[in-house]
């Protein structure tokens, strides 16, 4: 049998919109995932600070605010810094197109703006993580 | 987004339609349908302006005055926001209704570490007393009420508004100012939370007490149905939800021996407007009602001003779609248009582009045109609650009245709002219903015109507005330089003073109003508030 799928539910920054989060939380769930969500006002520490307690095998970031390219900068710089790195990185939320590329660019490979189908980006973790 | 559930037989035809409020509409109403659910005339509509005001607040509806126009504006640096205010009223809005970034409304500076990133991004940043000068400069504060969309620190920019107004030569008993301050809704919906929940409901109940006496003119709260329903809820529960939070607030200024009618009318509503069209009109409706009837009944007021539900009905952001953006153009005039049925004192819209971002000032002009085309051509004006006596609007009012009362009564028997909240009922009831929503839009049992029919493969381009990385340097060298120049002793011996006043349960408004007049900055404000009171912790829902 496969091994659960861990994955954090994280809302970094100041944004407090959570909606999307605990919506796509209850749609991994129900895919079988292990949900665990950190709730509002996390900062970039906390988060990586949880994944690594939690063990996870995704960090799933919700940004609704429009910092997402500053917040998951410095992520990714820190999980650099401390050679945490196997842990994939999805993020979602209100992202404009044009800033996927730069994304991904920045190592975060799953990019699900608002309104990605549940199977799509549930999918999309799944044969991830396989092919890894 | 949000419609009502259709069942439909293989040629297409509606055999059942539910609302999201749980209501079956039925093909055809008659008389009979208002009998059966027991509309009496006397005692469910009389005339508009009189109890129990279903058909209005004011006799003569909009025929006696138009609503208050307010488009939510503020983004980057006070200068920015200011310029923006002054071409939204040159182009005949009438009020203001305030945005203030992310890192303002947790109560943090501008330069603070945890700011990086945010400042002026979603609204305008505020550290201090200088921000506001510039934000206001040139408004008429005496003939332009003005909305503050702040909650957790909502004491704090209110003291802030009133340091403004008395500088700019406006007397305090002239300047109108709505501070949200809803901060149960926060805790449920839109997360701008920062103290636990006892301490934020004192801190309401401050800023009412003080608004009673010394700013006559203002609406110290504005409760939010709003961003409960944007989370998930149903009509008849934001409604439901937004009552019971009102009697918290309610109950903590009553503990401190003051009297209902003191108090209560400078309550107002802040209520959503998408979804199933006569599902809002009705829910408007019914909740103006039962409004006039808990004030009346549970808490006992007289005075026939203590009765009237008055509110911000508009928004809508949650029907608005990032897909075909030019589309959420003409759902706003939709949405308008339940606004005005359901009879808005004020109103506003989402602007077309703001599931990407915050608008253009093209795209915040194009919502203020919708409300003036709707007021100046249609005839919406012409008479007071036109649907009235209609067998399917009476019938379903009384119906959406029954569904309130119902999930009021839940909240009821688990001990109120404060406790619904603490415990996590209202945010799982909330959540499920938003996963549900979610489901159904993907499976296209909910239809979403542009998202899951009648979809055009590509995005459609928009010019967006876009964020100015230098506003957030601009923003942080004057509140450095206002830090710089202020008398630093006085404000360390005012924030000491709020400390003993928050640690006193006393009410911290003088205080503050003393700490903005010497320029402390709201983070430092909150800071001791932090101190006194701690931190409010999420319940976990999962």
């Amino acid at each position: 049998m496969d091994k659960i799928i861990r994955i954090l539910v994280a809302k970094p920054g100041l944004d407090g919109h959570d909606r999307g989060a605990k919506v796509v939380a209850q749609a991994l769930r129900d895919a079988g995932m292990e949900i665990i969500y950190t709730g509002l006002h996390q900062t970039v520490d906390q988060i990586i600070q949880t994944a690594l307690q939690e063990d996870v095998d995704v960090i799933g970031l919700s940004i609704m605010s429009g910092a997402h390219l500053p917040i998951c900068e410095k992520l990714m710089k820190k999980m650099k810094e401390k050679g945490f790195e196997d842990t994939t990185v999805v993020v979602g939320g209100v992202i404009p197109t044009r800033d996927i590329p730069l994304l991904q660019k920045m190592g975060i490979e799953g990019v699900f703006p608002g309104g990605t189908p549940f199977d799509e980006s549930i999918k999309w973790i799944k044969e991830h993580l396989k092919s890894r | 987004m949000g419609v009502a559930r259709y069942i439909k037989n293989d040629k297409d035809e509606i055999l059942d339609v539910i609302l999201q409020s749980g209501i079956h509409i039925k093909p055809v109403y008659t008389q009979k349908d208002m009998e059966e659910v027991g509309f009496d005339p006397e005692k469910d509509l009389a005339h508009p302006g009189e109890y129990p005001f279903t058909r209005g607040i004011h006799p003569q509806g909009y025929r006696s005055r138009e609503w208050t126009t307010r488009q939510y504006t503020g983004f980057g640096t006070p200068e920015e926001t200011n310029e923006r205010f002054k071409l939204m009223i040159s182009h005949g809005q009438t009020g203001l209704n305030v945005a203030f970034d992310l890192p303002t409304q947790m109560g943090l500076d501008s330069d603070d570490p945890l700011a990086e990133g945010e400042v002026g991004r979603v609204g305008m940043a505020v550290d201090s007393l200088r921000d506001f000068e510039v934000a206001f400069r040139e408004i008429p504060l005496d003939r332009i009420g003005v909305g503050l969309t702040i909650n957790a620190v909502a004491s704090i920019m209110l003291a802030m508004f009133q340091a403004t107004a008395e500088k700019s030569g406006f007397k305090k008993d002239r300047v109108s100012a709505t501070p949200q301050n809803d901060i149960l809704k926060e805790m449920i919906g839109r997360g701008a939370w920062i103290f636990p929940v006892k301490p934020s409901v004192r801190l309401i109940g401050d800023t009412i007490e003080y608004s009673m006496k010394e700013l006559p003119r203002t609406n110290p709260v504005s409760i939010c149905g709003y961003h409960i329903r944007e989370s998930g809820c149903s009509p008849a529960q934001e409604i439901a939800y937004a009552f019971q939070i009102a009697n918290t607030y309610i109950e903590e200024v009553l503990r401190r021996g003051h009297s209902i009618d003191d108090f209560v009318r400078g309550f107002t509503f802040n209520l959503n407007v998408f979804g199933n069209l006569w599902e809002q009109v009705t829910k408007f409706r019914a909740a103006r009602k039962l409004w006039a009837k808990n004030l009346k009944e549970r808490y006992g007021a007289k005075d026939n001003r203590s009765l009237l539900l008055r509110g911000i009905f508009g928004g809508g952001g949650y029907g608005m779609t990032k897909a075909q953006p030019e589309n959420n153009i003409i759902r706003g005039a939709y949405y308008a248009l339940a606004a005005a049925l359901g009879g808005a004192q004020t109103t506003a819209l989402c602007s077309f582009d703001e599931a990407y971002t915050i608008p253009t000032p093209r795209a915040a002009l194009l919502s203020l045109r919708t409300f003036q085309i709707l007021m100046e051509e249609t005839g919406i004006r012409d008479t007071v609650d036109p649907l009235a006596g209609s067998y399917f609007i009476e019938t379903l009012t009384k119906q959406m009245e029954e569904k309130i009362v119902e999930e009021m009564k839940r909240v009821d028997e688990m001990g109120g709002m404060t406790k619904a909240v603490e415990t996590g009922y209202v945010q799982r009831e909330v959540a499920r219903q938003a996963y549900e929503f979610e489901r159904g839009v993907q499976k296209a049992e909910l239809i979403k015109v542009g998202v899951n029919k009648y979809t055009e493969g590509e995005e459609m381009e928009v010019d967006l507005h876009e964020y100015r990385l230098t506003s957030a340097e601009e923003q942080i060298r004057r509140t450095q330089e206002v830090r710089r120049e202020r008398d630093n002793r006085k404000v360390t011996q005012l924030l000491k003073d709020l400390e003993s006043a928050a640690r006193a349960e006393r009410n911290v408004m003088p205080y503050l109003l003393e700490c903005c007049k010497a320029y402390a900055t709201v983070g430092e404000m909150t800071r001791v508030f932090k101190e006194v009171y701690g931190e409010f912790k999420e319940p976990n829902i999962f």
